[in-house]
């Protein structure tokens, strides 16, 4: 058994405690979500809240950390039975339910921080909108514009106080076409890269 | 022409008129994305009030398109 002191070696020690008592939400478990939450929980964020009404099929596995005996399975507990197998010592909070206006603040009422990782632009804007109104002073970060390939120099963050958007803010899917691991990846990283920054620095943007 | 009337979107310089809305803006912009998020001076302005807030005058508002992928 690997004790917990074994398993935290080699961590940061001013930034590392902070992330062990945050607490962060992540709206959508999909090319962007399930990306945010391996990293994080890698990361050491001590709880994360998981929210994703879905479940795993085939098509998701070009680009969601799911594996092939999984598909069927509700994305919550597929991503989390992935989790526990590296980190044994991250709590998980999982809501198997369509985000909503009305049911939003009760699930991510606990969170410091918020990553948007939905799909599609409606839910974005819903999302964006309600914790803004909900949570006007904590941060949420979301995605915008992943599609395709390449153009990692399009790349960037905006930042708008307590709102950030990551993505290169254009490209769009093409009708039938996913988005593609290596981008939509990179983007997921680089929501969940600035989630720690945030976290662990009370500067503002 | 310092008293030149202005107002910017995402930092593009466009003429400024009394009583300007924010959806007269998008409308000058020809800005046809669906789903976007707009902050007006840094305020966080909600969708059903796009046709009522005025933009004051030298105000920065920031259009955001928000584009599904995920």
């Amino acid at each position: 058994m690997i004790s917990r002191e074994e398993y935290f070696s080699k961590r940061d020690p001013y930034a590392f405690p902070i992330w062990q008592k945050a607490t962060v939400g992540i709206a959508g478990l999909g090319g962007l979500g399930s990306n945010i939450a391996v990293s994080l929980a890698r990361a050491g964020i001590g709880k994360l809240i998981l929210a994703d009404y879905d479940i795993v099929t085939l098509e998701n596995l070009n680009r969601q950390q799911y594996n092939i005996s999984q598909i069927g399975k509700l994305k919550v507990d597929a991503i989390a039975e992935y989790i526990h197998s590296f980190n044994p010592f991250i709590e998980l909070i999982l809501h198997s339910v369509l985000i909503t206006p009305e049911n939003f603040d009760s699930i991510f009422d606990e969170a410091d921080l918020l990553l948007e990782a939905f799909d599609e632009a409606e839910q974005k804007e819903m999302l964006i909108s309600c914790w803004t109104s909900s949570f006007p002073n904590k941060h949420i970060i979301a995605a915008s514009g992943i599609a395709g390939y390449g153009k990692n120099e399009t790349i960037h963050t905006e930042h708008y106080g307590f709102l950030h958007i990551v993505g290169d803010l254009e490209s769009e899917l093409t009708e039938g076409i996913s988005p593609i691991a290596t981008r939509v990846a990179l983007i997921a990283n680089v929501q969940a890269n600035l989630a720690l920054e945030l976290l662990a620095s009370s500067k503002g943007y | 022409m310092c008293n030149e009337s202005v107002f910017y979107v995402n930092g593009q310089k466009l003429p400024w008129k009394e009583g300007l809305v924010i959806s007269d803006a998008l409308k000058m912009m020809n800005y046809t994305f669906k789903m976007l998020v707009i902050k007006l001076n840094g305020e966080l302005v909600k969708r059903e009030n796009w046709q009522t807030t005025s933009i004051p005058q030298n105000a920065d508002l920031k259009v955001i398109h928000l584009i599904s992928g995920g």
